[in-house]
């Protein structure tokens, strides 16, 4: 699909040799990772990733190199670049690299072209039996709790926490896997969104068009953080009661809140690396 | 062993009958269309599922099993008959295996009975419902077909009856939904999406279906073959060209501008993946496929 889109960059292509994935005479993984199409769009967003914006990761050695996971953390931008970033720094900064599935909204897999891409590398629309399968054979998922509500935070609160599903928890719960919490700061720089155009975006079939401070959707070149935490582990079978699963989705809450604010701490310069407490 | 095949005369029928033969089965067929050169250990009925000859031949015959895949396919036919032939001859199957005393009944169906959509996953799982028959009402009947077949595991429980979910087959016949889709050189796709396809070598599926048969199944049980491929890449593989078409031109030119006819609901088949999970029938019989998924293409892509 991207044959001719993209250079393929030899430490890139280096480092999708290296995902723990079994790739058919095809070059096709059992969910529909295309080898050569991953290595061609990872070659691309490597760019952006490493000169275009700057990622300050903290605690990468939080995320169990092998096995199954489950990050969850913070939207702070009009789009997802927080999505986008994580990817790079598991897919690019990590030994070994891994490859998280991120679970789509499903607006995305209706759109062609984003569709065919993001079945070719890995990201599916969130679906509770999809992540339960993927989790079970020892894959990676990236989960966004606030959901949509947390990409439609505008500029003045990026750095808040909206709501939280149970999904994630639950999904965890039932799968024994661990919950890594992360904390992401600077979306509202890079895209400060001062509104969102929910009637346009309903003719688009989307929920919204943000509207950035020089009103086009073109993030500018922006440094993040991105502090990844400790391992969490929960006991239980992911069917118990509402309240006793939300006062786990709060555990996790706090201490992405907790990495936010030490992530904004950072950014301002107001502590160094020796004071995080990850 | 006797054991009595409906639809016997189709591709995977023919291929079914032989490895039956092979493996030491009595073969009876029926079929409203001719085998001409069959070999002549197969008894043959040119007769109608779901008329009163088909019935004599159960009665005189007394099968100990039964396959019935006298089913006709979403995509090929249109014909006015199609559901009855499905709905009716289905009925008719699970009747006389109860009248007639079968001991063991499987029903060969299709994996597009999940249906595809955006956010369905891949992966399904037997105990999934159909999604697609409010979108593809062509399917409908199929589907239905489906769920009647499994309604004889409670409501015959002493015959051992097994529901195959069998994803596409491919092979040197070029018969069967995806080799008549990419009969032409140039396939036409719908540009922005390349779904998984599931496929399987014909001649596997005629051997998944005897070895249903062998270790008497009594269950619904999906049956595939090699891991999935983007359907650009079978399209490629089988020395076609790939002709992504936007989705309103594809939609307007069904069955004109050398588009092939699909129905409308049979889009969303080539936007979005059906992957059917088959470890439980990898477990109940220990089947393994012989073609992998570049020799299955190949044996397509060569045949004459």
């Amino acid at each position: 699909m991207l044959d001719h889109l993209f250079p393929v960059d030899p430490e890139v292509a280096a480092r999708i040799e290296a995902l723990d994935l079994q790739f058919n005479k095809f070059g096709i993984d059992p969910y529909g990772i295309d080898k050569n199409d991953l290595t061609r769009f990872v070659s691309a967003f490597a760019w952006i990733y490493r000169y275009y914006f700057k990622v300050d990761i903290y605690g990468l050695d939080n995320v169990p190199s092998q096995g199954r996971a489950v990050l969850v953390g913070n939207h702070s931008g009009g789009v997802a670049i927080d999505g986008a970033m994580v990817m790079g720094s598991m897919l690019l900064d990590a030994e070994p690299p891994r490859l998280p599935h991120a679970m789509l909204d499903k607006f995305i897999h209706q759109f062609p072209g984003a569709s065919q891409l993001m079945s070719r590398t890995g990201q599916f629309t969130g679906n509770p039996d999809q992540a339960k399968r993927l989790l079970n054979a020892g894959r990676l998922i990236l989960a966004f709790p606030e959901g949509a509500r947390g990409t439609a935070k505008l500029a003045k609160d990026a750095d808040s926490l909206v709501g939280f599903g149970t999904g994630f928890m639950r999904l965890a719960l039932e799968t024994h896997s661990p919950v890594v919490p992360f904390g992401f700061v600077g979306g509202g720089d890079a895209l400060p969104t001062v509104a969102n155009l929910k009637r346009l975006g309903r003719l688009f079939g989307v929920q919204y068009i943000p509207i950035t401070k020089w009103g086009l959707l073109i993030p500018k070149p922006t440094r993040f953080q991105l502090l990844y935490g400790k391992p969490m582990f929960f006991e239980g079978t992911g069917h118990e009661r509402d309240e006793v699963v939300g006062s786990m989705v709060d555990q996790v809450k706090e201490r992405i809140a907790d990495l936010i604010r030490q992530g904004r701490q950072i950014r301002e310069k107001k502590i160094s690396e020796e004071d995080l407490v990850l | 062993m006797k054991v009595l095949v409906t639809g016997i005369s189709g591709t995977l029928g023919r291929l079914t009958a032989l490895k039956l033969l092979r493996h030491g089965y009595e073969v009876v067929g029926i079929d409203r269309r001719p085998w001409p050169d069959a070999p002549e250990e197969i008894e043959i009925f040119q007769a109608d599922i779901r008329k009163r000859p088909a019935e004599d031949v159960f009665r005189t015959h007394r099968p100990d099993a039964a396959i019935h895949m006298a089913t006709v396919t979403h995509l090929v036919t249109q014909s006015p008959d199609r559901m009855r032939v499905n709905l009716y001859g289905t009925r008719a199957f699970i009747h006389h295996c109860d009248s007639y005393g079968v001991k063991q009944a499987v029903f060969v169906g299709r994996h597009t009975f999940y249906g595809a959509a955006a956010d369905s996953p891949l992966y399904h799982t037997e105990d999934e419902p159909p999604m697609s028959a409010h979108t593809f009402s062509e399917l409908a009947d199929l589907v239905a077909a489906d769920l009647y077949a499994g309604s004889a595991l409670w409501r015959y429980p002493e015959i051992a009856t097994s529901v195959l979910r069998i994803v596409y087959t491919l092979g040197p016949s070029k018969h069967g939904t995806l080799a008549s889709f990419m009969h032409g050189p140039n396939v036409p796709l719908i540009m922005g999406f390349d779904p998984l396809f599931q496929f399987i070598h014909e001649d596997d599926a005629a051997e998944a279906i005897v070895s249903a048969l062998a270790h008497k199944l009594h269950g619904i049980y999906n049956v595939s073959g090699p891991t999935p491929v983007p359907l650009a890449t079978i399209v490629r593989a089988a020395g076609r060209r790939p002709l992504p078409v936007p989705e309103m031109v594809f939609k307007l030119g069904l069955g004109r501008l050398g588009l092939p006819y699909l129905p409308s609901g049979a889009i969303d088949h080539l936007k979005y993946p059906i992957v059917v999970d088959s470890d439980p029938f990898q477990r109940a019989t220990r089947f393994t496929y012989q073609y992998d998924e570049r020799e299955t293409i190949n044996s397509f892509r060569t045949a004459r």
